[in-house]
């Protein structure tokens, strides 16, 4: 079977950002080190024409349908994927905006950190629109060999290249959990696709499930490896912490969000009728991971561990909205997902911000008495950090709220009960952060540099968690309409 | 003929935008940052009168309604309005800040912009709490309020400030996300986040009992009811003056709001299950915490703890209407437990606030809180120890001023509920006299001890002002308190009411 040509319009996107990436990495290649900066406004440009592509190609979709599967079944179109492409692209698009003072400072600025980041992106873009276990491999390996590669992007510094060793070699071990579970899930049904494994799993699921739900349980591993779930989250820690900061930024953003989609389309449009087995599993990971990140996060006095470790607690409560295994948990973790890579993108951008050339921002103290030093960028980072924390009026009380209130109709009140608590303990460290930025007297005087532009995204990002938090139904209503 | 305006809107968001607009000014600007919060806070003060004037007290039915949709996802509508327990709140916290904005005046000097726009913010956010008719929109102004008063006492508050405002922030926060599972618990019964639909929702004994403990928590920490009061007594050590007034006016009054807008009504049986527990609370509260008070030497400390006691009375007017109702067969002993609490809520409102500010002038001068730093007081600043003395009266219960109104009508219904709950509420009239008035002495009376206490300035036109208008309160609400308990008369009524009839299914 030939694909058709017309079968290939709705990649246009995906393929943008390949010509595009390809051609990056040829000129930058004949770039004068004065120009490099041309590499960076052609990636930001790559992401506008991909979300502008991405759009189009949308609209013309859903006149006729709402979904399209494409290409012999290894390709998915639909809201969901719209919704969650565009939320990579702007984030993305901030986080390379954060990321070229810091990269300049340092004398990294290469053009094949963006490379490698249009890769990433790509990876994500693939991932978010799989359907069909290699689609949603390939797209993975796309994504995570572009990530080990730019966590070692700086290469005389050891940490860094230890982290990237580790991020590399645990990495695989996941990969390769994730193939075992793919091929047993293929044993059992014959197939890849994941709608031929979902009808087969509604067919014979309930009565024939041991090799199933063994290919589950490897699966259930190697996505909560990728998500960074205790206890597979060994990981995050060091990869954060060694990594330069602005790859940190990259890795802590929008791979979240490419993640989420990766354990969409495996357990739910997949395994979907198998989620009496899988739920059980992801209680567990969800009750680990709240409890492992908040509790540990507390432990830390740098800020990158810290935020690492309240990654860990994030992804336990997308997780939890997922095994709620009903409509408002899938679109209550997506809308999570999508929130939580903006706020962590705002505090990651924040960190880059405060850090120059020689000086890295990393410890706790680092942000001692930032109000005094200046107060628009502390009241960024407080109304990130509450947000993060869970409070009203910013927008990660409603996403708590919405993955919360999935959990309770589908009658897991206790299961509740357990997550607010562990948020409060998370409160602790998240305040923490404001006590040092309002309360304490400041330990470094010299002024905080930063391009205007990257002020202007910094704060569109920062009330943007505001903003969300006021009025929230819009995006809501695009998460309902995306799992609809 | 401003009832056609958006008035709830108006004194939510008015002091919120206004408080923004303060930060905008940027930190070279101090006096006119003074000056707006000053206009802002007398402009909201006006623009809440008219839901008094234009208050019908006939009706138990929301006035001043506005409804908007909001997050229709989870059918979460901007829904406002206000009835007999509420508009009294609104109109103390729109008065209490300005009071606060006047006080902070000249005392505040590092960065008085920031302290004067998380007022404001935090106005709004207590206006909202009060006016709220959507449990989430209540939440979210709730839990708002928490942001505001962490940065006010952690800034500028006393040397044991960080401690005392993570306690304050991990306490009620500890509280309220309990309440927020109870509420989505009840979304999901009701598909609804109305607070009025929660009030008919049927709920099991079960569910009830849950529900309650779970508002018990996040109230009980606001109230603070014995034993999670022991936040208050630190925050209110650490907060600056106009944070002590606001959390002792404004924010306990919030936990007591609470129990009668949601615990009562939406789990009436769940709350009588379980009365013996608030009431043995409250008992405690008032008995054991007015010895804690009798034996502080930090004057903050004492008033914090006297709030403790005088909190466990609003609590105790609350939930001993169901042993009245039990006993007498009618509703008018419940109701009279209920106005009693309002009441006491009120006046405890002005009259802790008074002392607080009494305390604040003190230590302005001197820069101590302690009692043996003082003495003799009454020398060297004669109008002032008369606004003081006045006010520790009035702390003390006396009759003729507000203090003594509340108490009064509480230990009265407690009557008709059992007379050992009237005798140990009663006790407070002993020690509320006792820790209230022996303060009084040592630091008002007596010879000249220091010559700090000798250089003591007298009051200033502001401070002046301050008290006067508070004393007027006081002694207003004392003498004649009935424009107030007709306001909420209607409201409280329909409240026993559906408080008497089981929710059972």
């Amino acid at each position: 079977m030939t694909p058709d040509v017309v079968e290939f319009a709705p990649l246009a996107a995906e393929i943008f950002v390949l010509a595009m990436a390809s051609f990056i990495l040829v000129l930058d290649a004949y770039l004068p080190d004065s120009r490099r900066l041309i590499a960076f406004r052609l990636t930001q440009l790559t992401l506008l024409g991909a979300a502008i592509l991405t759009w189009t190609q949308h609209q013309e979709m859903i006149g006729h349908t709402d979904r399209m599967v494409l290409l012999g079944g290894t390709y998915v179109a639909d809201t969901m994927s719209m919704v969650l492409k565009m939320a990579v692209y702007v984030i993305s698009a901030g986080v390379f905006l954060y990321s070229r003072d810091y990269l300049r400072d340092r004398g990294i600025l290469k053009g094949e950190y963006f490379v490698l980041g249009l890769f990433g992106v790509l990876g994500m873009m693939v991932m978010i629109s799989a359907h069909n276990m290699l689609t949603v491999y390939l797209g993975l390996e796309l994504l995570s060999l572009s990530m080990y590669t730019m966590v070692a992007f700086q290469r005389d510094n050891g940490v860094a290249s230890e982290a990237a060793m580790k991020y590399f070699v645990l990495g695989a071990i996941a990969s390769g959990m994730l193939l075992y579970g793919i091929s047993m899930i293929y044993g059992a049904t014959g197939s890849l696709d994941l709608a031929a494994i979902g009808r087969y799993v509604a067919e014979n699921g309930v009565t024939d499930n041991k090799i199933l739900a063994f290919g589950i349980v490897f699966i259930v591993a190697g996505l909560a490896f990728k998500l960074g779930n205790a206890p597979f989250h060994m990981w995050v820690p060091d990869i954060y912490n060694g990594a330069p900061t602005a790859v940190t930024l990259y890795i802590g953003a929008a791979p979240k969000i490419a993640a989420f989609a990766m354990v969409i389309r495996v357990l739910v449009e997949g395994l979907g009728g198998m989620h009496a087995d899988w739920t059980p599993m992801l209680i567990i990971l969800a009750i680990a991971s709240l409890a492992v990140g908040n509790v540990i996060a507390i432990a830390q006095t740098n800020i990158k561990r810290m935020l690492a470790y309240s990654t860990i607690s994030h992804m336990g409560f997308v997780v939890l909205g997922i095994l709620a295994a009903n409509k408002a948990g899938y679109s209550g973790a997506m809308f999570y997902a999508i929130t939580y890579a903006l706020t962590s993108a705002g505090g990651f951008g924040l960190l880059v911000v405060l850090s120059r050339a020689g000086f890295e921002a990393e410890k706790l103290d680092d942000l001692k008495g930032l109000n005094d030093r200046n107060p628009w960028l502390a009241f960024l980072m407080l109304l990130l950090m509450f947000s993060m924390a869970g409070v009203p009026p910013t927008v990660g009380f409603y996403a708590k709220l919405s993955v919360l209130q999935a959990v309770i109709s589908a009658d897991m009140v206790w299961l509740a009960a357990v997550a607010v608590f562990f948020s409060i303990i998370g409160a602790f460290y998240y305040i923490r952060i404001v006590k040092l930025m309002y309360f304490d007297k400041p330990e470094d005087e010299a002024p905080i540099q930063a391009g205007f532009d990257t002020q202007m995204v910094l704060g569109a990002n920062g009330l943007a968690v505001l903003a969300l938090g006021i009025y929230p139904a819009g995006l809501m209503a695009w998460c309902a309409a995306a799992l609809g | 003929m401003f009832t056609d305006l958006p008035l709830l809107s108006l004194v939510i968001w008015l002091p919120i935008i206004g408080g923004f607009l303060i930060l905008a000014l940027g930190s070279n600007a101090d006096n006119a940052a003074r000056r707006l919060a000053l206009v802002v806070s007398i402009a909201t003060f006006l623009i809440s009168l008219p839901l008094w004037t234009g208050f019908d007290s006939s009706t138990a039915a929301m006035q001043f309604q506005e409804k908007a949709a909001w997050i229709p996802a989870f059918n979460i509508n901007y829904h406002l309005g206000v009835d007999g327990l509420s508009m009294p709140l609104i109109l103390l916290t729109t008065f209490t800040v300005v009071l606060v904005v006047i006080a902070g005046w000249e005392v505040i000097q590092n960065k008085p912009g920031q302290y004067m726009a998380a007022f404001l913010i935090m106005e709004g956010f207590m206006n909202g709490v009060f006016a709220a008719l959507d449990a989430m929109l209540f939440y979210v102004f709730w839990e708002g309020m928490l942001i505001p008063m962490f940065l006010i006492i952690g800034i500028w508050g006393g040397p044991n400030r960080v401690y005392a405002t993570i306690k304050f922030f991990l306490y009620t926060f500890l509280g309220s996300v309990f309440m927020l599972v109870a509420l989505i618990y009840m979304y999901w019964q009701s598909d609804s986040f109305a607070i009025l639909d929660f009030h008919t929702l049927k709920l099991s004994l079960n569910a009830q009992i849950l529900i309650f403990i779970a508002f018990l928590l996040a109230f009980a920490v606001k109230v603070p009811m014995w034993p999670v009061h022991t936040w208050l007594p630190d925050a209110h050590v650490e907060a600056p003056t106009g944070g002590s007034v606001i959390l002792a006016a404004i924010m306990l009054k919030i936990g007591g709001y609470g129990f009668l807008r949601f615990s009562l009504p939406i789990a009436p049986d769940g709350s009588k299950e379980l009365d013996w527990l608030i009431i043995g609370m409250s008992l405690i509260a008032v008995v054991y915490i007015g010895f804690v008070a009798l034996v502080q030497s930090d004057m903050k400390k004492l008033i914090a703890y006297s709030s403790i006691a005088h909190m466990g009375f609003v609590t105790l007017g609350f939930f001993i209407i169901f042993t009245i109702l039990e006993n007498t067969g009618g509703t008018s002993g419940a109701v009279l437990g209920i106005e009693g609490g309002m009441v006491q809520m009120i006046s405890h409102g002005f009259i802790s606030g008074a002392m607080f500010l009494g305390v604040g002038v003190m230590y302005d001068r001197v820069h101590s809180r302690e009692i043996g730093a003082y003495g003799g007081v009454v020398h060297t600043m004669p109008k002032f120890a008369g606004f003081f003395v006045l006010f520790a009266m009035a702390n003390a219960g006396l009759p003729g001023t507000s203090g003594f109104v509340g108490e009064f009508m509480v230990i009265l219904a407690a009557f008709k509920a059992n007379f050992w709950y009237a005798f140990l509420a009663a006790t407070t009239l002993i020690l509320g006299a006792a820790y209230t008035l022996w303060m009084v002495k040592r630091v008002i009376y007596g010879p000249v001890v220091n010559i700090n206490v000798a250089g003591l300035e007298d009051l200033n036109r502001r401070e002046f002002l301050i008290m006067a208008l508070l004393a007027i309160a006081v002694l207003a609400l004392g003498v004649y308190p009935a424009p107030l308990t007709q306001v909420m008369h209607a409201s409280v009524e329909n409240l026993v009411q559906h408080i008497s009839v089981s929710k059972l299914p």
